[in-house]
């Protein structure tokens, strides 16, 4: 099994929910999280005094897939979150050993 | 006494619009301070409303208002005496045509809102219960005689023939030296100015905005005593140089930033209430718009000095309060307009030469000086008297002032 992680700008959220449902997804997790990467930060003016704001809000979203959906469910978050403006954001693939639904207890497949 | 039913309807109403503007000005600096800051602000401006209404009926108000002494008033009318006989210098066209009990009221209300101003410039480092000693004391030291020389009949800045509507120099100006002089003791906030500390919420400080610009109406048009045509003019001036300072404020930023933001229209906005308040009854024409277009331009210029000089004035109490109080209180010596206000004189555009300047010059400088020796006194005094000190430890200014002095939290959020 695998976790597909992505992390993009909030505004996508909506179109890559949509995609993913349409390719079967159950489920997905979200949070409301800050970072940066080659996009840095904006200035923000108040009053004529400039701030540097280093950290900028983006949504990160979790899927944990079976092997051979893993790929494809990364490259649909890819071209549903792409505005191909600087700021677009990550997704990345990793590993997961286990998985167990808390409701029954079912574990491995079964519990995604 | 004559008392005019209207009249007194109208000041009534001015005293109610006036009272709003304490939670107006908590909303509108609210806004500015970050999260964890915004309950101790609005809770020291609410603290305002408490306090100082009991002084005022206790002592102040006879402290101003009451005897014959120019420097001073007496104890004639302290703990609510003598309300049934006319006040001292109220006399001939000067009568007052309304209760004394409604004339204190409608007082009251500058003298909780004059204070609660400088909770701006202290903002975020200041512990509550020196905030409690200060307003009390400074009330009774700086308020009471400022507001005796310039708005008391017998006081001798009136009897001079210095000029101030509604308090650009007992209120702004007092107000925003005053904020000087006590930023100055409490020191700096730890990390400014190199650690950003951005509002927190412009919808709140607009809300806020809104209301000042409401009750400015009973600030001003109030301060006329009546329902008459005086009271009109005063009205449309406080409103024509709010909107042409907005206007000010947001071209002279467009020009240097390029944008022009929320905050400086609200910024702009106050700039021209604040300017306008000294002159509201006094000029007429467009002097409001050129008042409103000078003090929104100048006022912009003003809150970069913080930086400059290296005082940390929070939320800019004296470039907009003190900056604009002195740039109304002074254009009132080219503007003041007798055939507005027979009360009034003529200015330097209006013919009447430099004297009327030089009075409000005289006022200015009397009221700075009285305003921020005995300030910084307070300031000073307060702080090696109070176990604590006056300013919030370290700890409790990281944490944010409304968890360390109020035990709470503004916003759900942050509890996690």
């Amino acid at each position: 099994m695998k976790i597909v992680t992505a992390v993009v700008k909030p505004f996508k959220l909506e179109d890559v929910q949509s995609v993913l449902e349409g390719l079967g997804v159950h489920g997905m997790t979200v949070g409301e999280v800050r970072g940066f990467g080659r996009q840095r930060g904006h200035t923000e003016v108040y009053r004529g005094a400039e701030y540097e704001v280093d950290l900028v809000p983006k949504v990160r979203i979790e899927v944990i897939a079976d092997d051979p959906d893993a790929e494809r469910i990364a490259g649909a978050i890819v071209e549903a979150a792409r505005t191909g403006k600087i700021g677009d954001g990550k997704v990345w693939v990793t590993a997961v050993e286990s998985v167990y639904r808390v409701r029954t207890g079912e574990a491995g497949p079964d519990a995604l | 006494m004559r008392i005019d039913a209207a009249n007194t309807a109208w000041v009534l109403v001015s005293a109610a619009l006036v009272m709003f503007m304490t939670p107006g000005l908590a909303f509108f600096y609210g806004g500015m301070v970050r999260a964890k800051n915004v309950l101790a602000m609005l809770a020291q401006n609410f603290f305002s409303l408490g306090l100082v209404s009991i002084l005022w009926v206790a002592l102040c108000f006879s402290l101003v208002f009451g005897g014959t002494g120019g420097l001073l008033g007496n104890l004639d009318l302290a703990w609510m005496r003598g309300l049934d006989t006319a006040l001292p210098g109220y006399t001939g066209a000067a009568a007052l045509t309304i209760p004394a009990p409604v004339f204190m009221s409608y007082q009251m209300m500058f003298a909780v809102i004059t204070p609660a101003l400088i909770t701006g410039a202290v903002a975020d480092r200041i512990r509550f219960s020196a905030w409690v000693w200060f307003l009390g004391l400074w009330l009774v030291f700086v308020y009471s005689p400022v507001a005796r020389w310039v708005f008391s009949p017998e006081g001798w800045l009136f009897r001079r023939g210095a000029l101030d509507f509604a308090g650009g120099t007992v209120v702004h100006i007092n107000a925003g030296i005053a904020a000087l002089a006590a930023v100055l003791v409490l020191g700096r906030r730890r990390g400014w100015p190199e650690r950003a500390m951005p509002p927190h919420s412009l919808p709140l400080t607009l809300i806020g905005t809104g209301i000042l610009w409401f009750g400015w109406f009973g600030f001003n048009a109030g301060s006329a005593l009546g329902a008459g045509e005086l009271a009109g003019r005063a009205f449309l001036n406080t409103h024509l140089a709010a909107a042409a300072a907005l206007i000010g404020w947001l071209a002279v930023e467009r020009l240097r930033t390029g944008h022009a933001t929320t905050l400086g229209a609200a910024s702009g906005a106050v700039a021209g209430l604040v300017a306008i308040t000294p002159c509201a009854g006094f000029v007429g024409g467009m002097a409001p718009v050129y008042i409103g277009l000078i003090a929104g331009a100048v006022c912009y210029f003003a809150v970069s000095l913080k930086f400059r000089f290296g005082f940390d004035d929070a939320l800019d109490v004296i470039g907009v309060h003190l900056v604009g109080g002195l740039v109304g209180s002074l254009l009132l010596g080219f503007f003041a307009d007798q055939t507005v206000n027979a009360a009034a004189r003529d200015g330097v555009f209006l013919g009447g030469g430099w004297g009327l300047f030089g009075e409000q010059v005289l006022a200015v400088a009397v009221t700075v000086v009285w305003s921020f020796v005995l300030t910084y006194a307070i300031c000073r005094i307060l702080d090696v008297a109070l176990p604590g000190g006056i300013r919030a430890s370290e700890d409790d200014e990281e944490t944010g002032l409304d968890l360390s002095q109020h035990s709470e939290v503004a916003y759900a959020g942050d509890r996690a």
